[in-house]
């Protein structure tokens, strides 16, 4: 099964030129883009828009919360560590939503051998005003639409996006 | 076993009969016999040398696997196992567990410990849920719970003897240090740096567990202990020394955790440790020099009371926490004998103090990469006397918010984190293990969530320019500030290193190697693929007439975290090769204690 979608990936990846590979959210590419800067998919979930080397101001924002606040656990790039899971691998999988809840509420897994436990986010404006941020560099991560790299060119943000984050975060 | 209950017998004795100081006079005295290792450290003064020359560099290449011993646990394991007469005792990362061993009946386990913690205390612990390990003293085995619960625990039976809460887990302040027994004391201090904690070092009654003081890292003079004697490079630091130099109330969340090892001078009576990275990460949010945090503090144990403090880097820009030991050696400067401390911090700069008085010495690089800093300014008639020249190029301060500045060396990972360095008094040098990684670092407002990360700057690490090795181990002179060798290693080397009347130098690395060297030349004599990553301390022990050399394996940490997949390459698209090699493809989880000796005939 795993072999046929596989193959079903590639022939639409040749035919669309090289840009939908499904993830846990479904084809990401990029359709239309709302006030705050942000691009959407055709479910209207948030996506990435990279052109060459110009990301859009959301990739750009996700790398650098990221690296400030999820690093710590998930290690560089979204590439795991020895103490918290590969994100670039598990976007595959999770959709949206999930990734939502997941930051949101936390998440444990304890068993004999294993004793992971993330924490709720929800509280944290540092994290919780950057959701989309995140979840839209991640996503370009795990589908390889972005490398191991700090995103060098990318889109401002708008005035849109700047009245949103203040009120987010309390700034007057 | 007998052994220990002779010793807790004999403390009792002397206990009764002179009073209060019982349990650091059996210390020093146990911590003199080589056969044991009887403090996370070795000795009060941190030199992790050994007298034991069994094991010596003609013959170290002929060392065998004696036993291993699984901990149970998969986490990232710091630290090292005690040793006292025939009993072993190891502890684990989260949950916490300690394990009791008859060294005379085949290491049968006598008995086991395991806290109920909440686990929610696991997220709050910044980088992984290591455990420094275990003091002993007075009978007594303590243990500083992730939760930041302080346990006794009888050392023959393993039963509670009594329990202090040192710190609130919902709040980010958690528990990953060792404790060290000091007199009739038990010191510790605490985690939390990255979520705001006003952090402090505390001392609790062996007898009880009651508090008996706490010094803070910032705050009003009452709470930072100190008074009109205390100086700093020589001169009184005066009234609000640390208020003055804070934004409002900012000290209330200051940082300044004190999770690094401590150590003692009994003749002098003083308790030296260092205090970390002020919060947030961003500079630009906390103006002033955010005394004292990044200092290295000399306090009285009775009281409390510092005696003099040294801040090594004022108003932090880059998390260069000060929380690496301080080596405490008698050697002579330029014909004078000195008591001497030796400190090397995550700045990249080595630092040679006079441990009586705090006057400042030597503060040299000791990893020619680093390059935030010109030196610091040696003059005493200076204004800026005992203050590090900063960079503009390096400075995340000046750059402001949102603003990156590249190719500061070190990382925020430091020149050396919390992996302890050995002193040689044969060679009269540190073999200090060393991380050779540098950074790109972008400081952002952030606000601050009582039990939330409080981090506020963008980081990624890559090795200095040109070089493919992430770490050194190297020797150092402290009387002069020199390096006089110096080993590369691929990944940084994450382990507390072991210095031997034998000649050799032992250390760990995060591939998994024990690896033996020649304390003169650092030759390489021996090495082992232990079965996971090393980030454990080294240490020696004599039992039944044989020596033995431990370690704790068991990957993960700071250095799991930032190296598991490979640095991030400023180049993306050359591969993941030589300096951004993953250190997931040498090594994965999991505890083990490997135990070293010679072959029997």
């Amino acid at each position: 099964m795993r072999k046929i979608r596989s193959v079903i990936a590639a022939i639409i990846f040749v035919a669309s030129g090289g840009i939908a590979v499904a993830d846990g959210s479904g084809d990401p590419a990029a359709l239309k883009q709302n006030e705050t800067g942000e691009w959407l998919d055709k479910d209207g979930n948030p996506t990435y828009r990279i052109n060459g080397d110009t990301v859009d101001w959301y990739t750009y924002s996700g790398y650098r919360r990221y690296h400030s606040d999820c690093h710590v656990c998930h290690g560089p790039d979204g590439m795991g560590s020895t103490y918290a899971p590969a994100l670039k691998d598990s976007l595959k999988t999770m959709s949206y939503a999930d990734f939502l809840g997941t930051v949101a509420s936390g998440r444990k897994n304890i068993s004999t051998a294993a004793e992971n436990v993330m924490p709720a986010f929800g509280d944290n404006p540092n994290v919780a005003c950057y959701m989309d941020d995140l979840y839209v560099y991640l996503r370009a991560r795990s589908n390889d639409a972005w490398g191991r790299a700090r995103p060098g060119k990318h889109e401002d943000k708008n005035e849109a996006y700047t009245k949103n984050e203040d009120s987010c975060m309390g700034k007057k | 076993m007998r052994k220990v209950l002779l010793a807790t017998f004999l403390g009792s004795a002397a206990a009764l009969a002179v009073g209060s100081a019982s349990a650091n006079d059996e210390l020093i005295k146990m911590s003199q016999n080589p056969k044991d290792w009887v403090m996370p450290t070795g000795d009060y003064s941190n030199n992790r040398y050994s007298k034991l020359n069994q094991i010596n560099a003609q013959n170290v290449n002929k060392l065998q696997v004696a036993w291993t011993f699984s901990t149970g646990v998969l986490r990232g394991h710091e630290g090292g196992p005690l040793i006292i007469g025939n009993m072993m005792y190891v502890h684990t990362p989260f949950p916490n567990k300690v394990y009791a061993i008859d060294l005379s009946q085949e290491n049968k386990i006598v008995w086991k410990y395991e806290p109920k913690q909440d686990p929610n205390v696991i997220p709050v612990m910044c980088c992984d849920t290591v455990n420094r390990g275990l003091a002993y003293g007075d009978g007594k085995i303590f243990l500083h719970q992730a939760d930041t619960t302080l346990v006794a625990l009888d050392a023959n039976t393993g039963q509670v003897a009594w329990t202090a809460k040192n710190g609130d887990a919902s709040k980010g302040e958690t528990g990953t240090s060792a404790p060290m027994v000091i007199k009739d004391k038990v010191l510790i201090g605490i985690s939390g740096g990255e979520f705001g904690v006003q952090a402090h070092m505390s001392a609790y009654d062996i007898k009880t567990g009651k508090l008996a003081w706490r010094g803070y890292s910032e705050g009003p003079d009452d709470q930072i202990l100190v008074d009109d004697k205390t100086t700093a490079l020589g001169k009184p630091i005066g009234r609000d020394s640390s208020l003055k130099t804070w934004q409002g109330d900012q000290w209330k969340i200051g940082g300044g955790a004190t999770w690094g090892w401590i150590s003692y001078d009994p003749e002098l009576n003083l308790v030296y440790y260092g205090s970390g990275n002020p919060s947030t990460w961003n500079p630009k949010q906390r103006p002033g020099d955010n005394k004292w945090s990044m200092t290295i503090w000399a306090r009285n144990p009775d009281t409390g009371v510092a005696k003099w403090v040294y801040q090594m880097t004022p108003h932090d820009e880059w998390d260069y926490d000060g929380v690496n030991e301080m080596i405490l050696s008698d050697q002579s400067i330029n014909g004078q004998a000195r008591k001497l401390l030796t400190h090397f911090d995550r700045n990249g700069l080595g630092y040679t103090l006079d441990r009586a008085t705090g006057e400042l010495l030597v503060a040299e690089k000791y990893d020619p990469k680093v390059n935030w800093t010109s030196g610091v300014d040696m003059d005493k008639n200076s204004a800026t006397y005992g203050r590090p020249k900063v960079l503009d190029a390096a400075s995340t301060d000046k750059a402001g918010e949102d603003h990156n500045v590249k190719g500061i060396c070190p990382a925020a990972l430091g020149t050396k984190d919390e992996q302890p360095a050995a002193y040689s008094p044969d060679t009269q040098l540190f073999y200090v293990p060393t991380n050779h990684v540098c950074m790109d670092y972008e400081p952002f407002k952030v606000s601050y969530t009582a039990g939330q990360p409080y981090v506020g700057a963008t980081l990624s690490m890559y090795p200095p320019q040109g070089d493919t090795n992430m770490g050194n181990f190297i020797a150092w002179d402290g009387k002069t500030g020199k390096i006089v060798w110096s080993n590369k290693e691929q990944f940084s080397v994450w382990s507390g290193a072991l210095a031997t009347a034998g000649g050799v130098v032992f250390y760990g690395t995060l591939e998994g190697y024990l690896k033996a060297v020649d304390a003169k030349t650092g030759k390489e004599l021996y090495k082992f693929k232990t079965p996971s990553g090393i980030i454990g301390n080294v240490t020696t022990y004599e039992n039944a007439g044989k020596q033995y050399v431990a370690v704790l394996s068991g990957v993960g940490g700071w250095a799991g975290i930032g190296l598991a997949a490979g640095l991030t390459d400023p180049n993306a698209g050359l591969g993941a090769v030589g300096g951004y090699a993953a250190l997931s493809n040498y090594t994965a989880l999991g505890g083990t204690l490997t135990v070293f000796s010679l072959p029997s005939n």
